[in-house]
């Protein structure tokens, strides 16, 4: 496997590629039950974690992945550095260039970061999350958390609720679960879709009770708490009563319904304490893969000529 | 293939170098050697290199079932995360690995179908290692085909084969490819494919 000079987005990756990630990733996850949790694979190499944004998860993830693979790790948090005596995002790109760094993993709030990064400096760009546009190694491990789940993502039928407008989780999530055969229906208030949604080729629907007893999957998108100041719901309790997951809506659902979602949770908002707490929620399963599948991107992305 | 031969002016030659009968005679010696040397299967370990060493070691752990009646812990390991050419190729298809039992303590009898370079075993060895402390890490292989880079030897040989460094030697086992057989291909001129690895 060649792997991409710079994983910005999902589009670019083939169902082949998706799947090559999918199936080293399984092999990769083997080393995280080992007494001894480290293989040599990628020792020499070193990657750097530039972290513009807040995030627990995703850093600590690609910090554990590449770590197990032996790579050696920096991190970089934007309001502990020069960023904050106003150092440019390509002034601190060519510092970790010349400080000999093979990977940069970049999440930055505006969009079309990473792609600039790739275009300005030679080490591989991995993208982890930017702005409103893509997240891909969250739908990599979404796609692995369901096929483990459910033994394979062709014919699913999965529901992404809540925010789509503003979630990079859902842009990425809606092109790799199609891209992998699922069929998607978008659910949200017409105030949280994206203009031009039908372009998306999904399906869309403003009532989750009406989605709920037809589909294998809920992907529960969180509610970026600060939306609410922009006025586009209400409350969080209308929000809560409409687009949130409950028991009552669990007890309408498949009985084998999965539920995921991508962190962190807010408990009472999209989704109850009980059902966050349900078994066939996998939220925690999403996090033990993730280091997996981002071993697996590491790999392909720094295993080769 | 033809045509290509015909296009380029490389001649393959093909010899069969083992039968079925003949594999089969082998790994009967090679089962026989191991419970020999290391005095019955107790503590025992038998680890198949991938592919096709997988299939060898589930054979072998076979006959000394019927000989000593002991059930031996059979393994599977993929050494890609192990080799020593990362970053030099497109990256090597990684797949699982599976060591059934502790190793510390264990004879570890690691099996491959054929010892080339010696990088495969030097990588085996490694991984291995990272799983506990072995008694001891003996190598088995159907074929000896010389060329060694590194300072290893085989504890149990099915067949040595003297072969030019350019010449490919290609073993097929029934569970794989429906037929056991070893074939040498001489491959002319010589320093064509240097990118030759041993098994595959």
């Amino acid at each position: 496997m060649r792997g991409p000079l710079s994983l910005i987005d999902i589009d670019q990756l083939s169902s082949e590629d998706i799947q090559w990630i999918l199936e080293t990733a399984e092999s990769f996850e083997e080393v995280s039950t080992r007494a001894i949790k480290k293989v040599p694979t990628l020792r020499g190499k070193t990657v750097v974690n530039l972290f513009y944004e807040a995030s627990t998860r995703t850093r600590l993830s690609f910090e554990v992945a590449a770590k197990r693979l032996s790579a050696d790790v920096l991190n970089f948090a934007a309001q502990q550095s020069s960023v904050s005596k106003g150092e440019s995002l390509k002034d601190t790109a060519l510092t970790l260039e010349a400080m000999g760094v093979d990977a940069i993993i970049v999440r930055h709030s505006s969009a079309g970061a990473p792609h600039l990064l790739s275009l300005w400096v030679e080490p591989r760009i991995i993208n982890a999350g930017d702005g409103m546009h893509a997240h891909p190694t969250q739908a990599l491990l979404d796609l692995y958390s369901l096929r483990k789940a459910r033994g394979d993502v062709a014919g699913c039928r999965v529901a992404l609720v809540g925010d789509i407008a503003h979630s990079r989780v859902a842009r990425s999530d809606l092109q790799a679960f199609s891209k992998m055969g699922a069929e998607v229906t978008l659910v949200g208030p017409p105030t949280l879709m994206p203009a031009g949604v039908e372009r998306f080729g999904a399906k869309v629907s403003h009532d989750l009770d009406e989605v709920i007893p037809d589909c294998d999957v809920l992907y529960m998108l969180r509610v970026q708490l600060e939306r609410q100041a922009e006025g586009l719901f209400p409350d969080l309790r209308e929000y809560s009563e409409l687009y949130g997951l409950n028991s009552d809506r669990m007890r309408r659902a498949p009985r084998d319904v999965v539920v995921m979602h991508p962190g962190p949770m807010n408990r009472g908002v999209e989704i109850s304490a009980e059902v966050a707490d349900d078994p066939r929620n996998i939220v925690t399963d999403q996090v033990v893969n993730g280091v997996a599948v981002r071993m697996a991107v590491l790999y392909m992305m720094l295993g080769g000529d | 293939m033809c045509a290509l031969e015909e296009m380029t002016g490389v001649s393959k030659e093909s010899v069969r170098v083992m039968e079925e009968p003949d594999i089969k005679r082998a790994l009967n010696r090679i089962a026989h050697e191991i419970m020999e040397k290391n005095r019955g299967a107790q503590d025992l370990c038998i680890i198949g290199i991938r592919t096709r060493g997988v299939y060898m070691a589930e054979r072998i752990a076979g006959i000394i079932r019927e000989v000593e009646g002991v059930a031996v812990p059979v393994g599977t390991l993929d050494i890609a995360m192990y080799r020593d050419d990362i970053g030099t190729k497109p990256s090597p298809e990684v797949r699982s690995t599976d060591i059934p039992c502790d190793v510390t303590g264990m004879s570890v009898i690691l099996v491959d179908d054929v010892l080339f370079t010696g990088r495969s075993a030097r990588a085996a060895m490694d991984a291995v290692i990272d799983f506990g402390r072995p008694h001891s890490i003996q190598l088995a292989v159907l074929i000896d085909r010389g060329h060694r880079e590194l300072p290893i030897r085989a504890d149990y040989v099915g067949k040595n084969i003297p072969t030019s460094r350019t010449e490919k030697v290609r073993v097929a086992l029934r569970e794989l490819d429906g037929t056991d057989a070893v074939d040498r291909d001489s491959q002319e001129p010589e320093g064509l494919d240097s990118s030759v690895r041993e098994g595959s």
